[in-house]
């Protein structure tokens, strides 16, 4: 198995120029504000002094590749600014956050995995019919709900009516956070699934008529083991390198739904940035967010050479 | 029209066990679409007995294959039995509960396909796979299985089988693929074997190697084998007895060696002159003029009528029925060559 | 193959032989799913185009005695915080939420097209730059490029575009630049590269008519999604400015209701659910349309 992760060094290679292009666009971000970006980076209420002094930290009289070259470094010694509305180091600010996001992203993937699966399974068994037609319409619902909406929706129900989940917060213990995140999370893999419902129901589609599962069949297996051992590896396949795609829209959606739900990620770090025009914090949660992505690309990668034997050492080109 | 059992010839005799293995009668195979029904397969009949090795032999779209499948339970979406029995010892196929053939499936009766690359598990390890039968159906434990993978690829000469049973399909070579199949197959060591053109996707060097293994195996396994194949070198070399198939229906049928040195049906006669280097190597090779009639409209007489070059007013109006001769030959053909002709065996 | 399996496939082959056939000859007005996006995104349109006289109240001014009502004859889907009318709201919330929602994707469609064009067709170190810039693009999540790009522009309509356009470029380009590339192989373009005609001739008159119906079934899921991020924006407080009716800040005023009030946050939800379905319906119908042999 390992042998066939040879790859990885050089997928990271790859990664490199993705990432200076991600810095790249979020430095520029603070070029588009208007006027004095000193002044728009500190807010109305800036003093003179405090305005002449971030214009030398950030070097503003300096050429623009200057800048750059100044902010990168700052990038890699880990100094991403003040953020005047914790009056803390940004980077203490984030770093506190990304745990509760990734943790936020990783339930909603196994939510997802949860609801789709058997979904897919239902109707790719018999395409056409009725299990399938009713699939396809939530499928198409699904794509077409607000993904804050499905979270105001989940806790009218689940908070408000039923009383079974708070209708936000985080907790105070492991646990608690777990049982804080699970509407949220729902949330997000409700907004997901028709993505991977739709590639897993058509790879199931094919899986269930090919040549190997007609030979499954023939020694016997039928219903949970035959789709255990031959269905869903098989058609999951394909799969994982959708939703790869799709794990940015997923990190994204947790930024508004932590809005919703008061979660104390990436989300409201950003969100509560914005409506203090704190924009050191911004920036930096969209750097780290693209960052995150990119990393989790990566994985997705890795995730896909595990699951098929046939994807050949650095090539990433099945045989 | 159906085969009596002395037409199929008893390789080996078992004397304990005289009952018939598989007796097919009068099955059709199609797709039904409300009231109206296409047939793939029209009333094909055949029996075979314990220990025999039995051919079917056509084109593509022959319905041979659909045949076999419809015997596996593994025919593909939309199709189905549309009539007719397939009993497997006495037991109805086509009547009875998914539960009962399950539980056949693999130690009584087991399948090899056409293309091993397609119809192995791309991403499991052959040992795996072929363990899996004799996991479930024998109860053995993992460690069981590992070594009874271990053995059976010995025996199907799967040279070290040591390493190769962690291998993926992808790792292997096409022989050494089918290879696998066939200790798959043979796992469970069933009773019927049943093989869609199990070598045509080899070499035909390996081809050879492979049939002989096949052969072997299934004597000392004591399997019969339901051997279908557009290859008449093949079921010359693999089987005693042998029908031929033809838009869907059996057109004549007998022993191997009967048929092939001395066939009836015309069609029988165009694939001999056919097929290359069969009877005498560097005769001119005669291909049959036209192609087989589409499922969909099949004419009203013989399906070979439109074809033939023996073909009177009558064969377009009305179908030949398959009928028995006093030497146990049996042949669909109004004007099917005469027995006295025959330089008989 | 198999011979059961190219049985099979012969049937099935010319049972789609036929249905493909019967389409050509169906009109437009046949398909279903055309019709039903036609219908649902018409009615929608009109609602929003003669907002003026169909809504029973003014959208912004308010009436505090009447805050919260719950549905009556007078009011017919209640009252929000400051007594404005719910259902005037909705109506006039289709104008601003429609409007936006087409309008955007019309820059981003025009220049990831033509970029995407020249990349697939010149190559070279162009579309090699292209395709990175594309890669780095795809690392930031659109909700948060498109909330921080509006935050940077500054609150209003124009930002929105303008952040939209910025964003969602690339996935035309990527698009296009793949179409492209296919049809470039193809024997026609070949033919008239032979026969003397310019770079610029063949990519604008023989290429680009026919990728861009891929474009164009992308751009009505794009539709969706712009509407779903302007929804989003007007929810957390950054997008059209208030007191204009909008139905995520609709959404965002109901939600402090909802133990009281929970129509008010559900009711804007099911009409962004209706706009996005009339959308999606008229993507599928035009993708029916445009490329029948693709579909299944």
């Amino acid at each position: 198995m390992l042998h066939r992760l040879i790859f990885v060094p050089a997928r990271l290679v790859q990664a490199v120029p993705v990432v200076l292009g991600v810095t790249l666009i979020v430095f520029f971000m603070s070029h588009l504000l208007p006027g004095d970006p000193a002044l728009a980076i500190l807010g109305d209420k800036a003093t003179p002094e405090s305005v002449s002094a971030l214009r030398d930290q950030l070097g503003l009289d300096q050429p623009i590749w200057q800048q750059y070259v100044h902010f990168l470094s700052n990038i890699v010694h880990g100094d991403l600014g003040t953020s005047f509305t914790y009056q803390r180091p940004v980077t203490d600010v984030v770093l506190q956050a990304v745990p509760v996001t990734l943790t936020l992203v990783a339930l909603a993937l196994l939510l997802n995995i949860v609801i789709s699966v058997p979904l897919a399974g239902l109707a790719a068994m018999k395409p056409n019919r009725t299990p399938d037609l009713i699939v396809r319409a939530l499928n198409m619902v699904g794509q077409g709900m607000p993904q804050f909406w499905v979270g105001i929706m989940l806790i009218l129900l689940f908070g408000v009516r039923l009383r079974w989940f708070p209708v936000g917060g985080y907790g105070d213990t492991p646990l608690q956070h777990l049982y804080y995140l699970l509407l949220p999370a729902l949330t997000l893999a409700i907004a997901l699934s028709p993505t991977t419902i739709r590639s897993l129901r058509s790879s199931t589609i094919t899986v269930l008529g090919s040549d190997y599962v007609a030979t499954a069949r023939s020694k016997g297996l039928s219903g949970l083991p035959l789709f255990r051992r031959h269905v869903l590896r098989n058609s999951g396949i394909p799969t994982v390198s959708i939703v790869g795609v799709h794990l940015a829209n997923l990190v994204g959606g947790s930024i508004v739904i932590e809005k919703v739900f008061a979660i104390p990620g990436l989300g409201s770090v950003m969100l509560d940035a914005i409506y203090a025009r704190d924009f050191p914090s911004i920036q930096a949660v969209t750097l780290v967010v693209a960052l995150l992505v990119t990393v989790a690309s990566i994985l997705t990668d890795v995730l896909y050479v595990v699951m098929d034997p046939r994807v050949s050492l650095g090539t990433g080109v099945r045989v | 029209m159906i085969m009596t059992e002395t037409d199929l010839h008893v390789l080996e005799p078992d004397p304990s066990d005289r009952t018939l293995l598989l007796e097919i009668n009068d099955l059709r195979v199609g797709l039904r679409r409300g009231r109206t029904e296409t047939t793939i397969v029209d009333g094909v009949s055949f029996d075979v007995d314990p220990r025999t090795r039995f051919g079917i032999v056509g084109e593509s779209g022959s319905g041979k294959s659909m045949t076999l499948r419809a015997i596996a339970g593994l025919l593909p979406g939309g199709t189905e039995v549309l009539s007719g029995s397939i009993r497997y010892r006495g037991t109805d196929l086509v009547t009875a509960k998914p539960s009962v053939r399950r539980g056949l499936m693999g130690p009584e009766i087991a399948m090899i396909f056409q293309e091993p690359m397609t119809a192995l598990n791309p991403v499991r390890p052959v040992g795996d796979q072929i363990a899996e039968g004799p996991r479930r159906h024998l109860g053995l434990s993992k460690k069981e299985g590992r070594a009874l993978a271990l053995e059976m690829m010995g025996h199907t000469g799967i040279p070290d089988p040591v390493r190769r049973v962690r291998a993926y399909p992808h790792e292997l070579s096409g022989g050494l693929r089918q290879r696998v199949m066939i200790a798959m197959a043979l796992a469970c060591r069933p009773k019927l074997l049943l093989c869609d053109e199990p070598t045509t996707a080899l070499d035909v060097t390996v081809q050879h190697q492979v049939l002989d293994m096949l052969e072997s195996l299934c004597a000392e396994v004591g399997a019969a084998l339901v051997f279908v194949t557009h290859d008449l070198a093949v079921v010359n070399k693999t089987c005693s007895d042998l029908a031929v198939m033809y838009a869907g229906r059996i057109v004549e049928s007998g022993r191997t060696s009967e048929v092939l040195a001395n066939p009836r049906h015309p069609y029988t006669r165009g694939l001999l002159d056919s097929a290359p280097d069969f009877d005498q190597p560097g005769r001119a090779l005669v291909p049959i003029p036209g192609l087989p009639p589409s499922i969909a409209n099949r004419p009203p007489g013989c399906a070979f009528a439109p074809r033939c070059s023996r073909a009177v007013a009558e064969c377009d109006s009305a179908a030949p029925i398959l009928t028995t001769s006093t030497d146990h030959r049996t042949v669909a053909c109004f004007r099917a060559e005469a027995s006295g002709s025959e330089i008989s065996a | 193959m198999t011979a059961a399996a190219e049985v099979k496939s012969r049937f099935v082959g010319r049972r789609r032989a036929r249905r493909r056939s019967a389409r050509s000859l169906r009109a437009w007005y046949r398909n279903p799913s055309l019709m039903a996006g036609i219908v649902v995104v018409g009615a929608l349109v009109l609602v929003a185009v003669l907002a003026p006289v169909l809504a029973p109240y003014d959208p912004i001014k308010q009436n505090l005695p009447d805050a919260l009502q719950d549905p009556s004859s007078a009011h017919w889907l209640g009252t929000d915080r400051y007594g404005r009318d719910v259902l005037s709201r909705l109506i006039w919330g289709a104008r601003v939420d429609l409007r936006i929602g087409f309008l955007a994707v019309l820059i981003p469609f025009v220049i990831g097209s033509v970029i995407g064009a020249l990349a697939g067709y010149f190559g070279g170190w162009f579309d090699a730059v292209v395709m990175r810039v594309v890669d780095v693009f795809f690392a930031f999540p659109f909700l948060v490029m498109v909330i921080t790009l509006v935050f940077v522009l500054g609150a209003g309509e124009t930002s929105i575009y303008l952040a939209i356009a910025i964003v969602s470029w690339v996935a035309y380009a990527k698009i296009v630049r793949g179409e492209v590339l296919v049809v470039k192989e193809h024997d026609y373009v070949t033919g008239a590269r032979l026969g003397g005609l310019s770079d610029r001739r063949i990519l604008f008159r023989h290429i680009t008519p026919n990728v861009l119906s891929q474009a164009v079934i992308y751009a009505m899921s794009d539709i969706v999604m712009d509407i779903l991020a302007i929804v989003t924006l007007g929810y957390l407080g950054i997008g059209v400015t208030p007191p204009t009716a909008e139905w995520g800040s609709m959404i965002l005023d109901g939600q402090e209701f909802l133990t009281t009030h929970w129509l008010q946050a559900t009711i804007p939800g099911l009409v962004v659910v209706v706009t996005s379905l009339g959308v999606s319906w008229l993507g599928d119908g035009l993708a029916d349309l445009m490329s029948p042999e693709q579909r299944r």
